[in-house]
């Protein structure tokens, strides 16, 4: 098997990693949003609730979660399964979207009263000062820490495989399997670094935008 | 009736009583400044009077309308709004917008609170952002900082910065404009120039509530002074009376002490 052959199958197997990053990231964000209202909720069981999910999630492998999600149906209710990508994806989403909450609402609570108070003083709605005053700022905040989790994100879709899912681990250890070829394993390394890395500077340009203002 | 009148005002937290029973008025125009040391709810009053803490007891009106009466059911969350626009509040911290130029500070409340949730045509709204525009340079330039308009909060010194605060504070036209210790947060060096952007707009007839350690200030420019201590209006009267002349044995220790330090 040539280099452009083992290119091309990794390719295939890499654009199912990234298309269970992108669907992930762009579920996983306002979700976490809703998670975080939920867990700084003021009514205290909807709190509790949220709060416990959210450790159930966080306290739990994510390759459980993914089995969880796929067998779980059928055996709890006889439902048919679901595709095996859609249940990893769905996976994904709700691993995520938990850390994520985490992230914003340490966020939002590292914003000073003061803010809220000058907001308040000055005649705003509670909407205006969270969208005008406070979101700015928490955005500003958020944007180290969820630059870890994303660099994650584009690596745990390797988890995929304990359904089988053809993502680009997966898909270097079938050549490595059928064609007896050990160096594709190590050449998917290369996939990761290139998108991390362009993922990386990415997120060191946002950074570098929002620090136009200090504090 | 005084165009400020405060009555009764009580306020607890948990079961700290820091405020008890205080009334006074104000005239139109004067600049009241409170005195008292750390703790005597000096700070805890003025936030009564911005709706950042509902008082227990008591009653507050400003020009015969009543923002807050403790024994008529409370009021809606805009309803509060509108009445908190009464007053205007500068803080210790000052408290600007860190996201937003000098002048989007002064000039976010009033865009808001004009444009929001209005029917205006296209041509309403801009001659509205531009009188905005127009009274926000004017407000700034009056506290000394045309220069600083483009610059972002924390490229200025604290006392640029608490002057910005101040005129944010006046592009909403309040009735009685109040001051927590507005200098408290400040180097000595820079206290002199937010005290005098102060006593600048006292010339321009604004009712005014200072809260102060800056004894020689309240004595120069106040109309009125109130001394607090526990919770209490000590003592109450014209810088002279209450300088010169204090009738309560508190007051006689508290302004040895101060001057002591100054």
């Amino acid at each position: 098997m040539s280099f452009l052959e083992v290119t091309l199958q990794l390719a295939d197997g890499f654009m199912t990693t990234l298309l269970i990053f992108a669907i992930t990231l762009v579920g996983a964000i306002p979700l976490g949003l809703l998670i975080t209202l939920g867990s700084m909720s003021k009514v205290p069981p909807v709190k509790w609730i949220f709060k416990t999910f959210v450790w159930i999630i966080r306290g739990t492998p994510l390759m459980l979660q993914i089995i969880l999600v796929f067998y779980g149906p059928g055996l709890l209710f006889g439902a048919k399964a679901l595709p095996r990508l859609i249940a990893v994806i769905i996976a994904f989403i709700i691993n995520y979207a938990c850390y994520f909450s985490e992230i914003y609402r340490g966020g939002i609570e590292s914003i000073p009263k003061g803010q809220y108070e000058a907001g308040q003083v000055l005649g705003m709605t509670k909407t205006q000062i969270f969208f005008k005053v406070v979101l700015f700022q928490v955005i500003k905040r958020i944007v180290p820490p969820m630059g870890n989790e994303i660099i994650t994100l584009v690596k745990d879709p390797s988890l995929a495989r304990v359904l089988s899912v053809i993502e680009l681990v997966q898909a270097a250890e079938t050549i490595v399997s059928l064609k007896s070829l050990i160096w594709p394993l190590f050449y998917v390394g290369a996939f990761y670094l290139l998108f991390s890395g362009l993922l990386t500077l990415l997120l060191n340009y946002a950074e570098k935008k929002l620090n136009y203002y200090q504090g | 009736m005084a165009f400020l009148e405060i009555n009764g005002i009580y306020k607890s937290f948990g079961k700290t009583e820091v405020l008890k029973g205080i009334s006074f008025g104000m005239e139109k125009g004067e600049v009241l400044a409170i005195i008292g040391s750390s703790g005597s709810g000096k700070t805890t009053l003025l936030r009564c009077l911005n709706f950042l803490e509902t008082p227990d007891a008591g009653s507050i009106s400003v020009g015969g309308e009543t923002l807050f009466d403790s024994l008529s059911p409370s009021a809606s969350d805009s309803e509060i709004r509108l009445k908190r626009l009464h007053f205007g509040l500068v803080f210790q911290s000052f408290n600007l917008f860190p996201q937003y130029t000098v002048l989007k500070n002064v000039s976010l409340a009033p865009e808001l609170l004009h444009t929001k949730g209005k029917k205006l045509s296209k041509e309403e709204k801009s001659r509205i952002l531009c009188e905005i525009d127009a009274n926000s340079r004017a407000l700034l330039s009056t506290v000394g900082l045309s220069e600083k308009m483009y610059s972002y909060p924390c490229e200025l010194s604290g006392g640029q910065q608490q002057r910005v605060a101040i005129a944010r504070a006046l592009a909403l036209s309040p009735d009685i404009l109040c001051f927590d210790e507005p200098t408290s947060a400040l180097d000595p060096e820079l206290t002199g120039e937010v005290l005098r952007v102060i006593r600048e707009l006292k010339t321009s007839d604004r009712t005014m509530i200072v809260v102060t350690h800056e004894m020689n200030f309240a004595r120069g420019v106040a109309d009125k002074v109130i001394f607090m201590a526990d919770g209490v209006i000590e003592e109450y009267g014209t810088p002279d009376e209450v300088f010169g002349n204090p009738k309560s044995e508190k007051t006689r220790s508290f302004l040895e002490k101060s001057l002591e330090n100054p």
